[in-house]
């Protein structure tokens, strides 16, 4: 052996040697925790989460609002309420007068509701009164709290269904593979807010009764279904893709041969490959769903009077944008705010999970 | 090539069948009890309603009742007959009525939005990372966060005639015809156009740009760039080409969704009195032959350019063989 | 003496990712001749590829910092801009990639690919670029070239997809070319084919090759002199016939082992280097090698410089074993008799 070390190596300790070089190196780590570091840097999308939660947290808090500060239910109309404001007393919906103009005597008409507040009257009408002498602050957090969570929901609904059917489609191939694509193609014929209004208005005149559920015409599950219902094909089309793809790589024909049955291979073996997509697009998806329920109860035909909703508070605006633009001003920015910052969070999660996403972020 | 072709026209052909089958089943099935009551009101006699159901042919029975009325009413739509149930106007004429204002929307908004979507995506990822990159995402991200009917609100409120707001630099809505003021015509376009567009334009942006910077890593752009060519080529010839092909498909659909009235917030806002806002007046009233109508309208553009665009993807990719 | 083509001097680069400053190469240098090819071979990660596309600037980037020198015809390619390096590129340096099946754009057609590398450097019209991309191909061994000038990319087999890259890459008569791994992803026919068009195209371009695999058998065939390169660095540079039948560094001799042989006496086991090669963030201290290195010792701890150790010179190695101890052991390792399994 060699002749000027102490120590005599032998292929065992080089062995170790190796084993220890190689623990200082990068260690071999998992893609989500390779994800979660980089969704960890990305400053950007986690202050837009923190802006979403926020959103939500201040919606889930209404009823705390009105006992606490507005003491005025969403839908409460005070037509002939006065508040004090500055110390003055003040209609919510002017009562009319008459004003003298350059000597000449002018009928002011009244109708005209409180504008914003903001703290003069003590924590009611902050954001000032619609034609009904409601809160819009309060009817904006209700409002809030029911196209979120019909946004939410129909998201989550539409993205278990469209996986099962991507599952199923893609596992299955053949006739089953026809049938849900004909399905898909079938709802993707429609124009997408039109289904929506059709379904939404055709339910909403006596509800869903069909064996044990009963729904009625003004409950929020239609929307919610209705929303869901529209959306399968937009995510059930790219899961089916990559199931397909997914499909006849080798380890799945590894799977098979190993005996596992359909039920086992569609979720333990495509379900996990598929989990970063779905994470992705459920993310995206919740997004296009609130914005679709506005569309649908601006037309009338989602969320139904005297619910508030945010698409609701558009559409009950819309006439008045003259005299009172803060009736629609407000449900729209609080729209625009939530679902950008869905947005803005799920393009930094889908950075983070993108396997490629390295060489973009180090632009810059 | 062309079997392709009669094979996928057969199976449009069973697909707006299939979509004309679940409007009427949507009308008439879902909401249940007695449509002719429904339309004839409140205080209608029974002698009314059984008036309106002979005169609407809604007296049939039972199943095969059901199938009897669809394709009665499938019938007098193909052979313009059809009626409103409101207010007795003959659906296909005003749905041919609604065509200018429609096709002026979607043709101009798509010109708009197609255009400044590649421009702004390319720029976006040509200069990926920069600021100016930033900007451009950050302008796009909340270009797709607005819902559109409040911009279509907010727009006419600021910019709009009569709006309240003081400025006028846009009339108010309505549409004016393009043979009787060419000026006018874009004049009152120019609003509506570009709250359709906005849209669009920050999403098919994203997509361009995410495309883009994924083809610039491909071994084809390397070698493009290995045989010495200008950055300018490799750009528009390799990388753009890649890149555009899905932008089309999206394109093709979304083109022919607006076309199909689907743009029926932006008509009702701007009270643009075409397919959309046509269809959004029946729905408002429940009034199923219009309904049909407009539908089925709808879904024939969309599956016909699905066909146009499966058939110039074929084009595009050599790859593809259409089967 | 040939004409000096490339002369690369302490060649440096290295990349900041989000893990930390990665040393793809780490002060390489070798001169390369006219008509003459130098292989490369090394495992992935020894920082081959990231040479080779450094020569002809295309890992150039945000992310990536450059040192050293590579002169081609006295200029240094690295001091020049990527505008004026698109007139080298194509134009006297020609490259071709692993795989050809992505390396050519699937939507245009053979012909026009070739055509525009062509017409990107030359003056000439389309008709005549035509005619010349048919000339090379038939040159590359493309039977029917005139009928296969319009085929796409996927009715081309794998092995005439890479002749297809070759003629693009000759298109503009370089003077260096650069093939990087071009075998790797074709069958072992059609390996031979492609190293047997290599070697003609050579001589009938009069051109200067830069052979890049892992494979020596293949290396054999072709090179006249070799680098090997391990974790960035070069640890051993000769002749090829220096290099099979005096190798110096235990690495080569792993690498020499782990071709299965059928005129040797057949082990219980083929020999593999053990361990992996290290992370080019942090490498260990001393020789690169010494982790997985049975021979090492003490003073390995130390870099050993790349010198001439031997009797030949131009043959250099970075090992600090006695000569004499490596050629009583090295048999040992090369045919891996006596390695027992851990």
């Amino acid at each position: 052996m060699t002749t000027t070390g102490q120590e005599e190596f032998t292929l065992d300790t080089a062995a170790e040697l190796a084993s220890a070089e190689r623990k200082s190196e990068i260690q071999g780590k998992s893609p989500w925790a390779l994800a979660g570091r980089r969704l960890r840097r990305n400053y950007v999308a986690l202050t837009f989460l923190a802006i979403f939660l926020l959103v939500v947290t201040c919606c889930l808090l209404a009823p705390v609002y009105v006992s606490q500060v507005s003491h005025i239910s969403p839908n409460d109309v005070r037509t002939g309420a006065t508040v004090v404001e500055n110390g003055k007393k003040v209609h919510v919906i002017s009562q009319g007068s008459t004003k003298i103009v350059n000597g000449v005597p002018q009928i002011v008409f009244g109708g005209i509701p409180l504008g914003p507040q903001y703290g003069a009257a003590g924590g009611q009408y902050i954001l000032g009164a619609d034609e009904l002498g409601r809160d819009i602050a309060t009817r904006l957090l209700y409002g809030g709290r029911n196209s979120l969570f019909i946004g939410a929901t129909s998201a989550a609904i539409c993205t278990t269904l469209s996986v099962i059917l991507a599952l199923l489609s893609g596992y299955f191939e053949g006739i089953v593979d026809w049938i849900i694509s004909r399905f898909f193609d079938l709802i993707w014929a429609f124009p997408v807010v039109l289904l929506g209004i059709a379904l939404g208005t055709a339910l909403s005149v006596s509800g869903f009764h069909q064996g044990p559920i009963n729904i009625s015409g003004t409950s929020l599950w239609i929307p919610i279904g209705v929303i869901s219902f529209v959306f399968i094909p937009y995510i059930g089309r790219p899961l089916r893709g990559q199931v397909l793809a997914l499909r006849n790589r080798e380890f799945i024909e590894a799977a098979i041969a190993q005996g596992a049955g359909p039920v086992r291979i569609m979720f333990s073996e495509l379900l996990p490959n598929l989990a970063s997509s779905v994470l992705v697009l459920f993310t995206l998806i919740v997004a296009n769903c609130i914005l679709t329920e506005v569309a649908l109860s601006y037309l009338g035909a989602g969320v139904h009077l005297p619910n508030p909703s945010w698409g609701t508070m558009i559409q009950e605006g819309s006439d008045r944008l003259s005299t009172d633009p803060a009736l629609s001003l407000f449900p729209g920015i609080a729209i625009a705010l939530a679902v950008l910052s869905l947005n803005v969070f799920g393009d930094g999660l889908r950075d983070a999970l993108d396997p490629r996403a390295k060489i973009r972020i180090e632009h810059g | 090539m062309a079997a392709y072709i009669i094979r996928r026209v057969f199976g449009m052909l069973l697909v707006l069948l299939a979509v004309s089958f679940i409007v009427y089943f949507i009308f008439i099935v879902i909401p249940g009890g007695d449509p002719a009551q429904r339309i004839a009101g409140k205080v209608a006699t029974s002698a009314n309603i059984a008036d309106i159901r002979r005169k609407l042919g809604l007296d049939h029975h039972g199943f095969t009742g059901f199938f009897i009325q669809w394709y009665d009413m499938v019938r007098q739509l193909f052979t313009a007959q059809l009626v409103s149930y409101a207010n007795q106007t003959n659906v296909v004429q005003q749905i041919e009525e609604g065509l200018p204002a429609t096709f002026s929307l979607a043709i101009g908004a798509a010109v708009i939005w197609f255009g400044f979507g590649v421009l702004v995506g390319t720029i976006s990822a040509v200069k990926a990372g920069r600021f100016s990159d930033r900007a451009i995402t950050a302008l796009a991200l909340i270009g797709i966060s607005i819902p559109v009917a409040w911009l279509g609100l907010i727009l006419r409120f600021f910019l709009a005639g009569d709006g309240g707001s003081g400025v006028s630099w846009f009339p108010d809505g309505g549409y004016v015809p393009l043979t009787s003021n060419p000026v006018q015509w874009a004049y009152h376009l120019i609003l509506p156009w570009f709250t359709l567009a906005v849209l669009f334009i920050g999403f098919y942006g994203r997509v361009l740009r995410s495309n883009i910077l994924d083809t610039i890593n491909e071994d084809f752009v390397r070698t493009a760039k290995a045989k010495g060519l200008s950055t300018r080529r490799i750009l528009v010839k390799h990388v753009l080409r890649a890149s555009l092909i899905p932008i089309v498909t999206l394109f093709g659909l979304d083109f022919a969704s607006v076309l199909g009235g689907g743009a029926i917030i932006t008509e009702s806002v701007y009270q643009l009195h075409g397919v959309g806002w046509y269809a959004a007046q029946s729905i408002q009233s429940q009034d199923l032959p219009p309904l049909m109508g407009v539908t089925l309208y709808g879904a024939m553009f969309i599956v016909v350019f699905s066909l146009l665009v499966d058939v110039f993807y074929a084009y595009l990719d050599p790859r593809i063989r259409l089967s | 003496m040939a004409e000096r083509l490339l002369e690369v001097n302490d060649l440096k680069v290295r990349f900041a990712t989000e893990d930390g400053v990665v040393r793809a190469v780490d002060g390489i240098a070798f001169a390369l001749e006219r008509g003459k090819v130098l292989g490369i071979v090394g495992e992935s990660g020894s920082g081959k590829s990231v040479t080779a596309m450094t020569l002809m600037g295309l890992t150039r980037g945000i992310n990536a910092r450059f040192e050293g020198e590579v002169l081609y015809k006295g200029k240094d390619l690295l001091q020049v801009t990527d505008r004026d390096m698109q007139e080298y590129r194509g134009n006297e340096l020609g490259m071709i990639f692993q795989d050809p099946m992505t390396s050519l754009n699937p939507v245009y057609r053979i012909g026009e690919q070739i055509a525009e590398a062509i017409q990107a450097h030359e003056k000439v019209d389309k008709r005549a670029a035509r005619a010349r991309t048919i000339e090379l191909l038939r040159q590359v061994g493309i039977p029917n070239p005139e009928s296969r000038v319009d085929d796409f990319p996927h009715q081309f087999s794998g092995g005439m997809r890479q002749r297809a890259m070759i003629a693009m890459a000759l298109s503009c008569n370089p003077s260096v070319l650069i093939a990087d791994e071009p075998t790797t992803a074709l069958d072992v026919t059609i390996q031979a084919q492609i190293v047997e068009l290599v070697s003609r195209l050579k001589d009938d371009f009069d051109s200067a090759v830069i052979f890049i695999t892992h494979d020596l058998g293949v290396i054999a065939e072709i090179a006249d002199e070799i680098l090997v390169m391990y974790a960035g660095r070069v640890v051993e540079r000769g002749t090829t016939r220096d290099l099979f039948y005096d190798p110096q560094m235990p690495y080569t001799w792993g690498l020499l082992g782990s071709i299965p042989r059928l005129d040797r006496p057949r082990a219980e086991r083929l020999h593999t280097i053990k361990g992996a090669p290290p992370s080019l963030i942090n490498l260990p201290e001393g020789c690169k090698f010494r982790p997985r290195c049975p021979h090492a010792f003490d003073k390995c701890m130390q870099e050993p410089g790349l010198a001439n150790r031997v009797e030949t010179a131009g043959h250099l190695d970075r090992c600090w074993l006695d000569v004499a101890y490596k050629r009583e052991h090295r048999d040992e390792s090369i045919s891996g008799g006596s390695a027992e399994a851990a």
